[in-house]
């Protein structure tokens, strides 16, 4: 008899040549994570610890405990404060791009005369609502200043929908968010292309005998909303829930990056700014911790 | 005779529907109620978002004289192009457009081809510690890069490889190389979703394929080359395109690793230096204008790619 099997020590089994083929494939996230990811937050938390020198070789480091903590928890004015703005914005910003996408994506779902060009008009944001214009925009008072004035003129003038809304007997809390969100109406809106992305390709997944066998029964439009659709889009409610959150957390614009920026050239140092940034993923990683926990629960998943 | 009655009942059923004029009938008004709330929603919306580009447009055609003009409000009445040239000529324009183009497609390539290659490795093998891995991939999303930008910014310029190197190393900034480096390895802007988009892509796809492709002695390598990827064309552009894109607007990465050279957003953010007087808002407004025309032109010749892109990457199923 001859021996089919080659003998040597290139031999596995096939379990042991899955796992090497995995990590085959995932080998260069493997190395870009340790030096280009975990070796940086390392870094920025040794540097967190210590005060950095730039000496003419490169750079130093003075170890000195919780001394930048503590001037970022309790000697700076602002970071407490801004930390707390910055949660508080991203509770009221993630509920409003939230609400605002799905009912987009339904809008965009249903059929009518130039829908194409409306979704394409829809997911323009994604092009232009991020990065060096939207931050062009931002230092430009001036262009600020001939924005509000034409806004003014127009049709929508946010002072009289302020003035119509006050007419309304809401509750005081209830009127303020109405009002914050009115104002903000365009930043939800250039915020939520991705949303409404999601759940747009969320929406088409569904099957359509579910809403003929529902009108069949004698379902109203709006009971087939709260009893198919909305249960079958909660997964991707949470998901649009953290991806939003994330990306408040992680933009430029936000208030507290750009005040651990402006500490870490020409503030108080790379070391506290460094502190300030870790407190900072902290408290965003409770956050997620806690929604994802709150919404996972009630999640419905259809198989 | 069959034929003859449903024909006589399907005349009798149309005519019904002549006795009532289209106004009067309840379902039909509420129809079209809705249908003009919709219309007025949808337009209302469209013009939030285009509201920012048509007054880049409007100022951006303005002389000066239109600008101190009260009356002018719109339309320019002495409508120039200076404020584009002066934009093209402070902004570089041809040298950081060819720039930016050779940085923003190497990069898409780059994150490409490795968050593919991550993606599929997750979705398709089950080895010890894929978890773990898979987990690092949220992380990176997680943390915010402010986070990491002062250690990035030091590696990349007293670079030793990590200690491999001797002496104290380096200065790869206002190179293309740190954008290499953090391609190639998947762990560049935004890299967490697409290796997460590609993942989800491939898991969706039939594993007889690769089956059938073992069975014909192909080695994991031959059947994800020969086999899957074809098939992944679709989810390839997608990540292709985003990866441009956000490359093309990003500020970020490029104020740290390339703050010295010809670059788009560079030279872009350097108006607002160089240019003074009354004429800085319109000259900035040309500026973000020529800035975004690239990409506007790429988004309409391929917005089929955008709008269905999450559709199908089966990011959702």
């Amino acid at each position: 008899m001859i021996n089919m099997k080659r003998p040597g020590i290139f031999k596995f089994t096939l379990k042991q040549k899955i796992n090497i083929y995995g990590y085959l494939f995932t080998l260069p996230f493997i190395i870009g994570f340790i030096f280009f990811f975990l070796y940086p937050v390392i870094q920025s938390i040794v540097f967190s610890f210590s005060r950095l020198i730039i000496t003419r070789e490169g750079y130093r480091l003075e170890f000195i405990a919780w001394q930048n903590y503590n001037f970022a928890l309790f000697i700076n004015p602002e970071y407490i404060r801004t930390l707390g703005e910055t949660v508080g914005g991203m509770i009221n910003n993630v509920v409003a791009i939230t609400i605002f996408s799905l009912f987009a994506a339904v809008l965009l779902n249903q059929q009518f005369r130039g829908r194409m060009l409306a979704r394409a008009i829809f997911f323009l944001p994604v092009i232009m609502g991020s990065g060096v214009v939207l931050m062009m925009e931002q230092g430009n008072y001036s262009m600020q200043l001939l924005r509000e004035s034409q806004a003014a003129s127009g049709i929508f003038s946010r002072d009289i929908l302020a003035g119509l809304l006050m007419q309304i007997r809401l509750p005081q809390g209830m009127l303020v968010y109405v009002i914050d969100i009115l104002f903000n109406i365009t930043r939800i809106i250039n915020r939520s292309a991705i949303q409404i992305l999601i759940f747009l390709a969320g929406l088409q997944s569904i099957p359509p005998s579910l809403y003929e066998a529902a009108r069949v029964e004698g379902a109203t439009g709006w009971e087939s909303f709260w009893k198919i659709t909305f249960p079958l889009l909660s997964p991707l409610i949470l998901t649009n829930v953290v991806y939003t959150v994330v990306d408040f957390f992680t933009s430029p614009e936000n208030q507290l990056v750009q005040l651990i920026r402006r500490e870490a050239f020409g503030g108080a140092g790379y070391g506290v700014s460094t502190a300030m940034s870790f407190i900072y993923f902290i408290t965003v990683s409770l956050i997620l911790i806690i929604v994802i926990s709150l919404i996972s629960r009630t999640v419905f998943y259809q198989d | 005779m069959n034929k003859k009655s449903i024909n006589s009942v399907n005349k009798e059923f149309k005519n019904i529907h002549k006795f009532y004029p289209l106004s009067i009938r309840p379902d039909r008004l509420k129809n079209y109620l809705y249908v003009i709330i919709r219309a007025v929603l949808i337009i209302g919306i469209c013009y939030i978002i285009i509201f920012p580009l048509l007054v880049k447009l409007s100022s951006a055609l303005m002389s000066l004289t239109d600008f101190y003009d009260q009356t002018v409000m719109w339309i320019p009445r002495n409508p120039n192009l200076n404020n584009f040239t002066r934009a093209f000529r402070d902004m570089e324009y041809p040298v950081a457009f060819v720039n930016s183009l050779l940085l923003a497609s190497l990069v898409g390539f780059l994150q490409m081809i490795s968050c593919t290659v991550v993606g599929y490795g997750l979705a398709r093998f089950k080895f010890r510690g894929q978890s773990i891995i898979f987990a690092a991939v949220i992380l990176t999303l997680v943390i915010p890069p402010q986070m990491i930008m002062i250690p990035l910014y030091l590696n990349f310029r007293y670079f030793t490889f990590f200690g491999l190197l001797p002496g104290e190393g380096i200065n790869l900034l206002n190179s293309f190389w740190p954008f290499v480096f953090t391609s190639l390895t998947a762990v560049g802007m935004k890299n967490g979703l697409f290796i997460y988009i590609m993942r989800q892509f491939f898991r969706n796809m039939p594993r007889q394929l690769e089956e059938a492709a073992y069975i014909d002695g192909a080695s994991p390598i031959t059947a994800f080359l020969r086999v899957m990827l074809p098939g992944a064309i679709p989810a390839l552009v997608i990540v292709f395109l985003f990866s441009f894109v956000w490359q093309w607007n990003d500020y970020f990465y490029t104020n740290i690793f390339m703050s010295g050279n010809t670059v788009l957003p560079m030279t872009l953010a350097s108006l607002r230096r160089i240019i003074e007087g009354p004429q800085t808002t319109a000259v900035i407004n040309a500026g973000s204008l020529m800035f975004v025309a690239p990409l506007l032109l790429l988004y309409a010749l391929l917005q089929r790619y955008f709008v269905e892109s999450i559709n199908r990457t089966g990011l959702v199923g």
